[in-house]
């Protein structure tokens, strides 16, 4: 067990301390989208309120609710892990059933996301006794749902997937308390995650949880020795079941079946997109490898180049896209086009096949066409199950330290036989995010900014409306639009001609990440 | 909008995602299954929730027991009320309530009782399920399911470790799925069809835009004929060849006016892929091995589609593919104008429906020897049997009653080599045989009192001592740790670790009930104090 988690098992302890009074503040600050949260649940705001002793009661007018009485033997399993100690819990471990009393009245923590895996997180830690439970997530229910996020029914299609989850635990777990909030997470203020000793992802959106892992990590707060503020660093415990591609070279033990034992380089190469595969990994912010340290293992969005689709199609996909593209916008210039729509996708689905047709290309069908123009990942309950499930287990262990932890990232693959390949992601030294160092940015003197700009959209920035500044001034912005008429000329002129040196620094903001990137100019010679 | 307006029907919209997966057949298969699941614990009820969601045909839950405040602690599918009730049929109900299309139902009988009077009650289920038993249970039900020729899955949440068992007689898969296939474009070994395409392609074409648009494999292949007819009808087969052949196709772009050469995605692609340029042709191992089975060679009237499709794919390297297996037809998207593309295309999907003709007269052939019905293999299963030719899996997974009766050289050896490592998770494997031991002689599991923990650790250590030597690896020892760690679980079912083998258990159900995708062979082990895990043939 190296340093680094024994001190997070801590710190999910000590994080258990009263959060700032600013909690309490930023729950009046909350969105009005809220309003139907604060009453459904007054029990978690309850809990930050009773710790913060001299906290007015302004605003929300909670009436503690009374403590959960149990029923006789309902912990007995977890309590097993809880009350002996074991020789592979953390050394801060001590076991006692006040570690369950913990778990249950103050240790608070955040489900960001309510669909396949966010359904199998809310009921994976509620009964793993996590009582005081926060979901986020923006999205309504869809009939294509209901294959596996099995909080929802069919009367449920149209509702808030964040309401719709958290109502149906909180009937089915007694006592449990979680707090929906339906919204997006850019629209919670810093303080709102402040409050939470854990964060649990269960999103397939890579900018969500690229924002997400930003903020968590900018939270973390340094002494003058370096060391981590303790309660300032939150553990994010990602899940995914996209498949990713790690294309790192890993090095690891190969052991033959005659006994031979060697070391060997392998490359690990995924398949993007497939239903059986997922990944679990444990990030402790400002300590491991964090989310963008791996950002350049997903793999950009396939699109297709607009000549083959306008003038060399060659595959179903390509008529399919020529039918959105272009052919839409023809024939409806008034009307977007809506994806959920099946009687637009079906008007995509004619046209696609009579260009396929003219081009002789086999193989345009409506579940195609669907799923190109929705994007469709493939996506089975089972999956998610074991995915958010291996995210829970670390989210129980970190909470109470009574056992190790996966360090810190694991690989599922069912497509072929059970797979799973465990290994420790090393932090890039020089992470956009988590490295606290300028990025050295090579550029030349006579580029134009806009060089700059198209750069800062691929990897591994993939920004796709940055604003850039430095030397105190303002050098482009892509918003509001009124900014970016008037810094609109900048994107002409050379690196030389707006003043930047060499060495000179840039703050590039992006809504890619919560906090701008600082970027250092480094000239080519 | 339009009039033509399509109706997508309810089911194909709920299953919209996994149809993308294992397609209208495979959720034909999955809506005609009945799955039989013995104990309706956390890890049974996560299984059914698993495969009740896509939509499987039925369930039945068999379980005595009556729902303990303990069970309301760990079970999704059990609430503060039913404490005292029937666990079968509280179960039953909640996972009902997921979705309207499944039937579930109940049996609140012992398992023991329908053991021992009532085998045939089992024998309708396409799947059974087990979980949470211990070894001598768990060999009754495997001989049963022997008996019956149904698929086996055993499955048990304990601590924090997990263990998956498949027991299945034998398994084929056609479509197996593969990962990343490879293309089978045959350059080394090209078809008349194909060299005929080569030679209506004008290489010295003065128009930039179709020269930039020729098709990667037609510069290919034009290219490793030149070279063969240059080096003795050899491809290139030093690195230094291959530096020179790569070079001759960057030569081969086309000079711009101002002396460049011109940037043609297509030779950037044919540089890209020349290795497809050497690949050789070739028979998979799996195949060659499938070819001799024992089933290839003895065909009678009862042997399976799957065999006689398999002798037929044999006859036909021998004959007909001259040693190669029906082409694919398949080709991958690249830098071309349409209409080359698809006569391209065209050229391996033709080449392809030949070889399935083929095939196809071997198949009827041997129908009408064994005295079948031509209609017992329909042309489209031919044509899916070709497109899948070398992706074919057959799966054997042994009967556990055996595995669990005596320790074979096989199992020695496999187990030799994993406990090598102390952290394998295949300790676990001896640690659970040996808490089963434990459980028969005191009736009760290691630590399954708060109490006991500490003085249950050198008894269930002499177990161990005890199973490594009965399995024949008494030269390794199990780690102190990892026994202390299994006296403190004391059986525990942790929600978590059920809810992981939930997924999994429920995704190779799919794989067999669907016969698509592989399932793993046989045993799987899931050591969740570091999520790190094994797949073993034990
Ligand atoms: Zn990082």
């Amino acid at each position: 067990m190296d340093a680094s988690t024994e001190t997070a098992a801590q710190s999910g302890a000590l994080d258990a301390t009263a959060p700032s009074p600013a909690v309490a503040g930023s729950n009046n600050a909350r969105p009005a989208s809220n309003a139907i949260v604060s009453n459904t649940n007054t029990a978690a705001a309850a809990v930050a309120a009773a710790a913060v002793e001299d906290d007015d009661t302004e605003g929300e007018g909670e009436d503690v609710a009374p403590r959960f009485e149990d029923w006789a033997g309902r912990w007995d399993h977890i309590d097993k892990l809880l009350v002996r100690r074991g020789p592979f819990a953390q050394p801060t471990f001590e076991p006692c059933v006040e570690l369950r009393d913990f778990l249950l009245e103050q240790c608070r923590i955040l489900v960001i996301g309510a669909g396949g895996l966010g359904c199998e997180l809310l009921k994976d830690l509620a009964l793993s006794g996590f009582r005081n439970i926060d979901v986020i997530d923006m999205d309504t229910i869809d009939i294509s749902n209901l294959n596996r996020q099995f909080l929802f029914r069919q009367k449920d299609v149209g509702q808030s997937k964040a309401l719709v989850a958290a109502e149906f635990v909180n009937r089915r777990v007694a006592g449990c308390k979680v707090t929906p909030h339906f919204c997006k997470i850019q629209d919670k203020p810093e303080d709102f995650y402040r409050q939470f000793q854990l964060v649990v992802c269960g999103l397939d959106s890579i900018p969500a949880r690229r924002w997400i892992n930003a903020l968590l990590v900018s939270l973390v707060q340094y002494n003058d020795d370096k060391e981590i503020v303790p309660g300032t660093m939150i553990p994010m415990i990602d899940g995914g079941t996209e498949g990713n591609c790690v294309l790192r070279f890993l090095q690891f033990s190969v052991r033959l079946f005659v006994g031979l034992s060697f070391t060997a380089l392998f490359c690990v190469a995924g398949l993007l997109y497939q239903g059986f595969k997922g990944q679990a990994r444990v990030i402790l912010p400002g300590m491991s490898s964090c989310f963008e340290c791996s950002i350049d293992t997903f793999p950009p969005q396939t699109t297709f180049p607009l000549c083959t689709i306008a003038s060399t199609p060659r595959i179903p996909a390509h008529c399919i896209e020529y039918a959105k593209i272009v052919l839409w916008p023809q024939a409806f210039p008034d009307r977007a086009l809506d994806t959920d729509d099946p009687e637009h996708i079906n008007w995509l689905y004619l046209e696609a096949l009579k260009r396929a047709n003219e081009y002789g290309i086999q193989g345009v069908t409506y579940r195609l066409t669907q799923g190109v123009v929705k994007n469709i990942i493939p996506a089975v309950a089972s999956t998610n199950a074991v995915i958010a499930a291996a995210c829970a287990s670390e989210a129980f262990k970190l909470a109470t330290g009574c056992s190790s932890q996966l360090n810190n990232y694991m690989q599922f693959n069912g497509q072929d036989s059970l797979y799973t390949f465990t290994f420790e992601y090393e932090q890039k030294p020089d992470c956009l995010v988590c490295s606290n160092i300028p990025l050295d940015f090579a550029c030349s003197a006579s580029e134009p900014l806009r060089a700059l700009v198209e750069r800062l959209s691929e990897q591994p920035f993939q920004f796709k409306a940055p604003g850039i500044r430095g030397l105190g001034k303002t050098f482009y912005m892509s918003a509001p639009p009124s900014l970016e008429l008037s810094t609109r000329p900048n994107l002409d002129r050379t690196l030389a001609e707006l003043g930047l040196q060499d060495g000179a620094f840039l703050q590039v903001a992006d809504v890619a990440v919560p906090l701008p990137v600082q970027l250092k100019l480094q000239f080519r010679p | 909008m339009t009039s033509a307006s399509m109706i997508v029907d309810r089911k194909t919209q709920r299953y919209d995602r996994q149809l993308r997966l294992w397609g209208d057949h495979g959720q034909a298969a999955l809506e005609s299954a009945r799955v039989c699941l013995i104990n309706g614990s956390a890890t049974g009820t996560e299984i059914l929730k698993n495969l009740v969601l896509p939509g499987i045909g039925s369930f039945t839950v068999i379980d005595s027991e009556k729902v303990s405040g303990a069970d309301v602690g760990n079970n999704f599918f059990l609430d503060a009320d039913s404490i005292g009730q029937s666990r079968a049929r509280v179960v039953t109900e909640l996972l009902q309530e997921l979705n309207t299309d499944v039937s579930g139902n109940f049996v609140e009988e012992p398992l023991q009782s329908l053991l021992d009077n009532d085998v045939e009650f089992f024998r309708p289920f396409t799947l059974m399920i087990a979980t949470q038993l211990s070894s001598k249970m768990l060999a009754r039900v495997s001989e049963v399911c022997v008996k019956l020729g149904i698929p086996f899955l055993a499955v048990r949440s304990y601590g924090l470790i997990g263990y998956l068992r498949l027991q299945i007689g034998e398994h084929c898969v056609i479509e197996s799925h593969p990962d990343s296939p490879m293309d089978d474009l045959r350059l080394d070994r090209p078809f008349p069809e194909l060299l005929s395409y080569l030679q209506q392609i004008d290489f010295n074409t003065q128009d930039g835009f179709q020269h930039a648009h020729i098709p990667f494999l037609a510069i290919l292949l034009k290219h490793l004929l030149e070279w063969k007819a240059s080096h003795g009808g050899l491809p290139p087969k030093t690195s230094k060849d291959k530096d020179e052949f790569r070079a001759e196709i960057q030569r081969a772009r086309r000079i711009k006016e101002d002396g460049s050469r011109a940037e043609e995605e297509n030779h950037d692609e044919a540089i890209t892929h020349a290795t497809k340029a050497w690949h050789v042709s070739s028979i998979p191992s799996e195949i060659s091995a499938l070819f001799a089975d024992s089933n290839v060679d003895n065909l009678t009237a009862t042997s399976s589609p799957f065999w006689i499709m398999v002798r037929s794919l044999r006859d036909f390297v021998m004959a007909e593919g001259e040693g190669l297996l029906p082409l694919r037809g398949s080709i991958p998207d690249m830098a071309a104008d349409s209409d080359r593309y698809i006569r391209l295309q065209h050229v391996y999907q033709e080449r392809a429906k030949h070889d399935v003709a083929a095939f196809t007269a071997h198949v009827h052939r041997h129908l009408a020897e064994l005295g079948l019905p031509l209609g017992t293999i329909s042309d489209d299963d031919a044509k899916t049997f070709c497109r899948n030719a070398p992706f074919l899996r057959v799966i054997r997974a042994r009967p556990i009653s055996d595995e669990l009766a005596s320790a074979t050289s096989k199992l020695t050896d496999t187990l030799n080599f994993h406990l090598e490592d102390p952290d394998s998770s295949v300790a676990f494997y001896v640690l659970l045989r040996a808490v089963d031991l434990f459980f028969e002689e005191h009736g009760r599991f290691p630590g399954a009192g708060d109490d006991q923990v500490e003085e249950d650790i050198a008894p269930l250590k002499q177990y161990v001592v005890g199973l490594l030597t009965d399995l024949g690896v008494s030269q390794h020892a199990i780690k102190e740790e990892l026994i202390h760690e299994m006296c403190r679980f004391g059986a525990a079912e942790l929600h978590n670790i059920a809810s992981i083998l939930g997924g999994l258990a429920s995704q190779e159900a799919v794989k067999v009930i669907t016969r698509q995708y592989i399932p793993f062979n046989n045993t799987f082990l899931f050591n969740g104090i570091t999520s790190t895990s094994s797949t073993v043939e034990l």
